[in-house]
Formats: C-alpha cells, sequence, structure tokens
C-alpha cells in the first residue's frame, strides 16, 4: 500500500494551498483531463481550469484550481496554480453573475473586447458553480 | 550664546518632529509585518516556479524558443518597483542609482515605473517613462501583475523591445534590503543550481514549445509580483530603520539642547544676582 501513495502540493502566489499524501489526483489540463497514480512517468503539463479531485484511500478532496501548471514526478506532484480555492470558499452568486457578465461580453462580440479573457472568466466562473454542485 | 526662549523654541520643535517620526516608526513596524507575512507566503510559489522553469531550460537548452533567443531590437524595457512615499532612506535612491549608475545606456531604455518616487527620478535624469502604474504597489495584485506581464511580453513579442529587466529591492530579511537588477527576457539561467530532477527525464505536454510558450509569462508575472511584495516589505524595512534613526538622533538634539537649555538659565540667575547684590552694595 505504502508505495501507492504520493506527496502532493498545491501552491498559489498567497499560500501553500495544500500539501498532503495521495493514492490518486485528477485534474484538467489544456490537453484533457488527466489522472495520476504513483510512479507516474515525469511529465510537465499546463493546467486548464477545472476540478481537482485528490483521493487518498477513502478520503476525497476536492478544490476549484484555474491556471497553472503541474510538475509530475514519480513520488511527487506539484500544481502550481494562480488561483485555487476550496468549494467552501467560494461564493456561488458571484460566480453566477460572472457567468452571466461573461457570456454577455462573448455574445456582443464587441471588438474592444478581450475575448479570450472574457472566455476564461466564463470557464473560470463555471468551474466555480460546478464544483458547488 | 542662544537666549532660552530661542532654545526652548528649537526644543519643541525638534519634540514634535521625534513625535511624528516615532509615529512613523510604529506605522511602518506594523506594516512591516504584514508586508513579511505576505512575502513568506508567496515565498514558495516563486521559489518553486524559478526552480522548474531553470531546471526545463536546462534540459532544453538547445530550443530555438523567441523567449530565450532575445529580441533583434536594442531597446530595452526596465520595470522599476519603488515606493510612492519617501522618508524612507536610501530605498528610492538606491533603486535608481542601480539605474543610472549601471552598464544600461540610457537613450535604449523605456521605463515601466511601478511607483512615483522612481518615475520622477528618473524622469528627472532624461529616461523616457513609457508606463506609470503607482497604484500597483499600494496593494499588489497578482492580476495587475498579470495586465502588466501581459503588456511588456506585447512590446517583446512585437519585436519594440528586446530585453526585459526587473529593478527592485530584494527584502533579505527586517534590515537586509538589497537593490537588485534581474533581466527577465530572454531568460537566464545560473545552471549551478541542482535540483533534485536534474537526472530525470522530464516529458512535456503539448510539446516543449507550446508548454514553455504557456509557462514562460506565468514564470514573468511571478517574478514580478514576487518583486512587488519584496518590494512593500523592503520600503516598510527602510521607513521603519530611516524613522528608527530620525528618532533616535531627536532624542539625542534634544538631551543637547535641555544641557545648553539648563546653562542659559543658570547663567542668566547667576547674571540677576550679580545684579542684584552690586545695586545692593551701591546703596549702602
Amino acid at each position: 500500500m505504502a508505495d501507492n501513495i504520493f506527496k502532493v502540493e498545491i501552491i498559489t502566489p498567497d499560500r501553500v494551498f495544500y500539501t498532503g499524501e495521495a493514492t490518486m489526483i485528477e485534474f484538467n489540463t489544456v490537453e484533457g483531463e488527466i489522472g495520476v497514480y504513483a510512479n507516474h512517468i515525469p511529465l510537465t503539463t499546463v493546467l486548464a481550469p477545472g476540478i481537482v479531485t485528490i483521493t487518498n484511500g477513502d478520503e476525497i478532496k476536492e478544490a476549484a484550481v484555474h491556471a497553472g501548471f503541474a510538475e509530475i514526478l514519480g513520488d511527487k506532484v506539484t500544481l502550481l496554480a494562480e488561483i485555487a480555492e476550496w468549494p467552501d470558499e467560494i461564493d456561488e452568486q458571484r460566480a453566477k453573475r460572472a457567468r452571466d457578465r461573461a457570456q454577455e461580453r462573448l455574445a456582443a462580440k464587441d471588438t474592444d473586447v478581450d475575448l479570450a479573457r472574457a472566455e476564461f472568466a466564463l470557464r473560470k466562473a463555471l468551474v466555480r458553480i460546478e464544483i458547488k454542485q | 550664546m542662544a537666549s532660552m526662549r530661542d532654545i526652548k523654541r528649537r526644543k519643541s520643535s525638534i519634540t514634535s518632529t521625534q513625535q511624528i517620526t516615532k509615529a512613523m516608526k510604529l506605522v511602518s513596524t506594523v506594516k512591516l509585518q504584514k508586508a513579511k507575512t505576505h512575502a513568506e507566503q508567496a515565498n514558495p510559489y516563486f521559489n518553486y516556479m524559478f526552480r522548474t522553469v531553470s531546471s526545463m531550460l536546462g534540459k532544453t537548452g538547445s530550443l530555438d524558443h523567441p523567449y530565450l533567443r532575445g529580441g533583434e531590437s536594442d531597446r530595452k524595457a526596465v520595470i522599476v518597483i519603488t515606493s510612492n512615499r519617501g522618508l524612507a532612506g536610501g530605498y528610492n535612491s538606491n533603486v535608481v542609482k542601480l539605474i543610472t549608475q549601471g552598464d544600461l545606456p540610457r537613450e535604449q531604455l523605456d521605463i515601466y515605473a511601478v511607483g512615483n518616487k522612481g518615475r520622477e527620478g528618473l524622469a528627472h535624469r532624461g529616461y523616457s517613462i513609457v508606463k506609470d502604474l503607482p497604484e500597483l504597489i499600494e496593494a499588489p495584485d497578482y492580476d495587475e501583475a498579470a495586465a502588466l506581464t501581459r503588456e511588456v511580453l506585447g512590446a517583446y513579442s512585437r519585436g519594440e523591445v528586446g530585453e526585459i529587466y526587473l529593478a527592485y529591492t530584494h527584502f533579505k530579511n527586517t534590515v537586509v534590503h538589497e537593490p537588485k537588477l534581474i533581466r527577465l527576457l530572454p531568460v537566464e539561467i545560473d545552471g549551478a543550481e541542482e535540483t533534485e530532477t536534474d537526472n530525470v527525464l522530464m516529458n512535456y505536454e503539448p510539446n516543449e514549445e507550446e508548454a514553455l510558450d504557456l509557462i514562460i509569462p506565468k514564470y514573468v508575472t511571478s517574478m514580478l509580483y514576487g518583486a512587488l511584495v519584496e518590494a512593500v516589505a523592503s520600503e516598510n524595512g527602510a521607513r521603519m530603520q530611516a524613522m528608527d534613526s530620525a528618532t533616535s538622533n531627536a532624542e539625542e538634539m534634544i538631551s543637547d539642547l535641555s544641557l545648553k537649555y539648563n546653562r542659559a538659565r543658570q547663567g542668566s540667575i547667576t547674571q540677576e544676582l550679580t545684579e542684584i547684590i552690586a545695586g545692593a552694595s551701591a546703596i549702602s
């Protein structure tokens, strides 16, 4: 059993968000969702907004992570996230408002609106709403 | 010899100055504590970011990527981080000196000024200020740092500038702060540092070039944000020291003036007595 456990660190610019052990971690990358067990091949990949699920035996933790990158080594996974939040830190109403605002901006298709940013804001809001449910 | 009244006036003026410097010292001590905690919390992220990027570039040395090669333009962007307010000893002038006395030729520099003092100092010496962001230093925020990064990187990728530098004050500990000028792009690799991942064959997803494309802007943002929080801590540390020595200088001056005042008082009493005695003996 001990072989299957690896270390997980989630670090954001403002704090060390999470350190602990896990048997599996799942998260979203720009290439799609991946799940990592111990002794994964070394991999550096870029995160996409999504939910990180940390499984340690029967214990499951979820957090919303937006942008950043992950470094996977055999016995350690480090997520450098620009923003990371636990579900209870998220204000659902605010996320919904942000979603509506982002959708409006995208629908308006104004040239002076930064479309990439609006899309990113929309994805962030959707992840926040999803993890709340 | 100055009159008693002059000395008294001088003393009370210094006393009120001392009260101000003492209060400023207390305020900056509290602010320093806050800024220091903030800087310490932010530290793991930057250390990790720096390690990852250096080990990544160390292994992919042959990669021909615009972020590693440097632009063709000979103009250089310099992000200068200073404070908005003075009374912090040599804090601001040290950063300005770093640029004016450095090896970078004045005509080639585009200054992105964060903080009023640095902007004033450099504009006065004829540097070209392209951007002025005084509010960024008041409350460093990751999103705003990212916005500035986007702008500077935009100029870099359009070929307007060939190199990007960052000038700030590194917060070593509460009493030691050193001004630093580092090159952000093209990325400088010290190489000497051995990391635990050095002998691992790392895979990248998407491929190395695309990963670099995405990671380097984050690296620049995090360096910038790290510099901002350290600069805030350094500013308050520098101000605390400056105000501490101002307070003790005032203390010294006050005790000096007290001595002079007492002497003057004694002198005037002696003189009065002599006059009275002389007057009395003249009558009898």
